[in-house]
């Protein structure tokens, strides 16, 4: 199955209970697949007649309880922003998938990672965040779609599936059916009719003095919860390295090749691959920094990603980037060279 | 000598201190609406969408479960909340920048798709909360803080947009009817109305059912509360005519 397909599927068996979709390449075969799987499965699925729609379903859909998700490519995303920022102020649970395309404006239809700013951000307006979970190969998408309804789930929150143009389109064999066991908390705060019940709302308006910032507080207090809790990253080849890769999503994958073949050089290199991008794996670099590494940041961007690893590193060591944007991939030669010009100093003490 | 209450408060109404202005429009809708959520029992059901606009806190007033949403997107929302829940009721509560400004394409969308949910559209010919702007609906000639000198519609300023009639031509609408509240009959005539365009949720028919209020803004229109509801009778329902326009 192509990526966008198995991530369909692993959202039905993950349990979606509806689907909004507008076409937008490199994104059409999620839409497609949903057009035939939901009806299937005596599912919600709707073309929509824009993304602002469609995420505005999923707000709709959410605040009555259910699994609901939308999925499209950057433009589409930019537009579903306004949508992001009401589910995180009304703390509705949404999954969204962006099949990242090279942008600004309508860019193409290759792949890229230019929206790592606007998804680890929060992308509309307002104090929030979405976590993001940038898988790199169509296995983890598959893995990464219930984990992303669960996240959901219990954070109340928008959880952004962060894939892109070769994650959608490229084939592999894939094991389908995995479901994670989360004990989740009830959604009492759900639309479901006031019957022999008080009234439920859900709203992002507090115009009463001071009841703003103390949902802000709220909100803070839960991000800071995610942090703690649900950061996954994968190292690779850390313990001994010199040189310490940081990529996330199909630029990982190529840069693992790159490491693989500069450590049959001689050249001690590892890898760090984020799979949270929020919450970002700050204190595993961090813990790697202490020991005086270089670190070299890869990504399918001109640098993004790059400002949270010096964030991360906070000065005790170098930081330096290799990226190309707009439709561009890193390729393993690229890679192995950006290594290869590291100059490596000599280890004090 | 024995009291007999003729008139109280139908139990969807909550018990709150409106904040609406003198001789505004939304209050009359909002007890219409809860009175024919009661005289259908289908008030356990019911899930209601307040709007962005003066009726932001619709929520307030309704005791029913409530969502509020970005500006114009209700149908959208609604068509969300409907097709997960075929078993609720669900109605959106819009005004015309909502839903004839910013929300034109979800109003039309949510037709053209027949959602069966129950739009109950209020038209003041104004923004109201932000101030007393020209909507899509404010008249020719009519004064707002952004046509100063009247609109008109060869300085750019557009017409008034009919929404109901350009609604009544999709396939999807199934009841289209414009309604007013400007005196004590017409107000009974909008009830039923909203009764109906209810009642053919709650039958399950296919399609989607608005009720246009037009509806008065003293404030911004600079009038009493009476002379408010005679430009009604007298001037809006020129441009606006009341009447079925489907089903």
């Amino acid at each position: 199955m192509c990526g966008n397909e198995a991530l369909a599927e692993a959202a039905i068996i993950a349990g979606v209970d509806a689907y909004f979709g507008y076409p937008i390449t490199p994104q059409n075969e999620v839409t497609a697949y949903m057009s035939k799987r939901m009806p299937e499965e005596d599912r919600v699925f709707i073309q929509c007649e824009s993304e602002l729609a469609a995420v505005n379903m999923v707000y709709g859909a959410a605040a009555t309880g259910k699994r609901a998700m939308t999925s499209s490519s950057s433009p589409g995303i930019s537009l579903m922003q306004e949508g992001i920022s009401y589910l995180s102020g009304a703390e509705l649970p949404a999954v969204i998938v962006n099949v990242m395309r090279g942008g600004p404006g309508l860019g193409n239809i290759a792949p890229s990672q230019g929206d790592y700013f606007q998804s680890t951000r929060g992308g509309g307006h307002g104090d929030y965040r979405t976590i993001v979970l940038a898988p790199s190969s169509v296995q983890e998408l598959v893995d990464i779609m219930p984990l992303a309804f669960d996240l959901a789930d219990e954070y109340r929150m928008a959880v952004i599936v962060l894939a892109d143009g070769i994650l959608g389109q490229m084939m592999e064999p894939v094991v389908l059916g995995k479901k994670l066991q989360r004990k989740l908390p009830p959604k009492d705060w759900a639309l479901t009719g006031a019957d022999n019940r008080e009234q439920n709302i859900v709203r992002s308006l507090w115009l009463k003095e001071g009841a703003l910032e103390e949902l802000n507080y709220k909100l803070q207090r839960k991000y800071r919860r995610v942090e703690k809790k649900e950061v996954l990253c994968e190292e690779h080849e850390v313990d001994d390295a010199d040189i310490i890769v940081v990529a996330y999503g199909v630029a990982a994958r190529i840069a693992r090749s790159a490491v693989t073949k500069a450590r049959q050089e001689g050249i001690k290199v590892g890898l760090i691959r984020p799979i949270t991008l929020w919450p970002f794996p700050s204190d595993q670099i961090s813990k790697i920094a202490d020991e005086w590494r270089i670190f070299l940041t890869v990504e399918m961007s001109c640098g993004q990603m790059v400002e949270d690893v010096k964030l991360a590193v906070a000065g005790k060591a170098p930081v330096v980037f290799y990226g190309r944007p707009g439709g561009g991939v890193p390729t393993l030669d690229q890679i192995l060279e950006n290594i290869k010009q590291l100059t490596i100093p000599a280890k004090s003490g | 000598m024995s009291m007999k209450t003729v008139f109280k408060r139908t139990p969807t109404l909550k018990d709150y201190p409106t904040h609406y202005c003198p001789g505004c429009g939304h209050g009359i809708a909002h007890r219409l609406i809860a009175e024919v959520i009661d005289e259908l029992g289908i008030h356990g059901r019911t899930i209601g969408i307040a709007p962005v606009g003066c009726s932001v806190l619709a929520y307030d007033y309704f005791d029913v479960d409530m969502v509020e949403v970005a500006h114009g997107r209700a149908p959208a929302v609604a068509t969300g909340m409907k097709r997960t829940n075929p078993d609720k009721i669900i109605f959106s509560y819009q005004g015309d920048g909502d839903l004839a400004a910013i929300g034109t394409g979800e109003i039309i969308h949510a037709a053209h798709r027949a959602e069966q949910i129950t739009v109950i559209f209020i038209n003041n010919a104004i923004f109201g909360m932000t101030g007393g702007q020209m909507a899509p609906t404010t008249v020719l000639g009519q004064v707002t803080a952004t046509t100063q000198n009247g609109r008109n519609a060869n300085k750019g300023q557009g017409y008034p947009l009919q929404v109901s009639e350009i609604l009544a031509l999709l396939p999807g609408a199934i009841y289209v009817e414009r309604c007013s509240v400007y005196n004590p009959a017409q107000i009974r005539k909008t009830k039923k109305a909203i009764r109906h365009a209810f009642e053919l949720q709650v039958d399950g028919a296919a399609g989607l059912s608005l009720v246009e209020v037009l509806s008065p803004c003293p404030t911004y229109w600079r009038m009493t509360p009476s002379k408010a509801m005679k430009w009604i009778e007298k001037d809006m329902t020129k441009v606006f005519p009341l009447g079925r326009f489907k089903g």
